[in-house]
């Protein structure tokens, strides 16, 4: 066997062991427009707080009307789908570019490992906001899905696992800070999406 | 030198089964022959082989109608594994 023969069946064995036990499909862009969208839903959140009169700081406590509620839940939930619409669709690209396969048991793990704390944080929010306790929403969002984010890491890259941790301590912030929820959501879920997407972009995306 | 390769590990197929199954708590057939890129035939008689010599352990179970075999790797089949790659890593110590 020559030196270099070696050495392929070496990197062909890790090449082998990264991929059947991480999901390597994940697209760094994918990150970043999912922090546009939702840059744009704060955006929107807040002309939509502004416009119902209660000023120009926005404070989470204050909005108590059930319309402004629906209104504010309705975008986030178009960011939401967007984001994962955006996600799924670079995801499959990227596995197609690549030759490799967008459902196998390394992406079967990884959702159904971010899913727990999501569905968990998502019932516990609904529950929480029909109770009228409408400060705990940003953080709660923000906690949840940084505890999404460090069970899905196990799958896939090790960077998910410190853009969960950011924002598991931005949640916490937003906790200690009330009235700047819409502030922490938008740092949370734009600008920190932003910022590690183009750290996954030039990591692994665009090296040549 | 030689002597210390597995004679299991001789087809690279097999030290490819063996690489995704020591990488993760059990792997399925088609998952396997998906990742693998080898047809149903090949990849069995491979499994059947490494079965043998006690390297992996095969479970299987249905899902729905379906038939599901899972194959984890056996203690014996990851110290094969270590050892084999340390004699590759050998190898290559020594032509330098």
């Amino acid at each position: 066997m020559q030196e270099k023969d070696v050495y392929a069946e070496l990197t062909s064995i890790r090449n082998l062991m990264e991929r059947s036990a991480k999901f390597i499909s994940l697209h760094g862009l994918s990150g970043v427009l999912a922090g546009i969208y939702a840059l744009a839903g704060a955006y929107i959140g807040y002309r939509i707080v502004y416009q119902a009169g209660t000023g120009m700081v926005y404070r989470d406590y204050y909005i108590s009307d059930g319309g402004i509620i629906l209104k504010l839940a309705m975008v986030a939930l178009a960011v939401l789908m967007a984001s994962i619409a955006t996600g799924v669709l670079f995801s499959i690209r990227k596995a197609r570019l690549n030759g490799q396969q967008i459902w196998n048991p390394a992406s079967k793990g990884m959702l159904v490992h971010a899913g727990i704390p999501l569905v968990t944080g998502g019932l516990l929010i609904l529950i929480l906001l029909v109770r009228g306790h409408f400060g705990i929403i940003a953080p709660a969002c923000l906690v949840f899905y940084g505890l999404a984010l460090v069970s899905a890491s196990y799958y896939t890259f090790q960077d998910v696992r410190r853009l969960g941790l950011c924002e598991i301590a931005l949640g916490l912030g937003a906790a200690l800070l009330p009235g700047y929820g819409l502030l922490f959501w938008a740092a949370g879920f734009g600008v920190l999406h932003i910022l590690y997407g183009l750290i996954m972009y030039y990591k692994y995306d665009n090296r040549k | 030198m030689l002597e210390q390769f597995d004679k299991a590990f001789e087809s690279r197929i097999r030290l490819h089964i063996m690489s995704v199954l020591v990488a993760n708590e059990s792997f399925d057939f088609s998952s396997l022959k998906d990742l693998l890129d080898v047809t149903d035939g090949n990849l069995a008689s491979h499994l059947k082989a490494l079965e043998k010599e006690e390297y992996i352990s095969v479970s299987k179970s249905f899902v729905g109608r379906k038939p599901n075999t899972r194959y984890t790797a056996t203690k014996r089949g990851r110290e094969a594994f270590s050892n084999h790659l340390e004699a590759l890593e050998k190898l290559i110590k020594q032509q330098k």
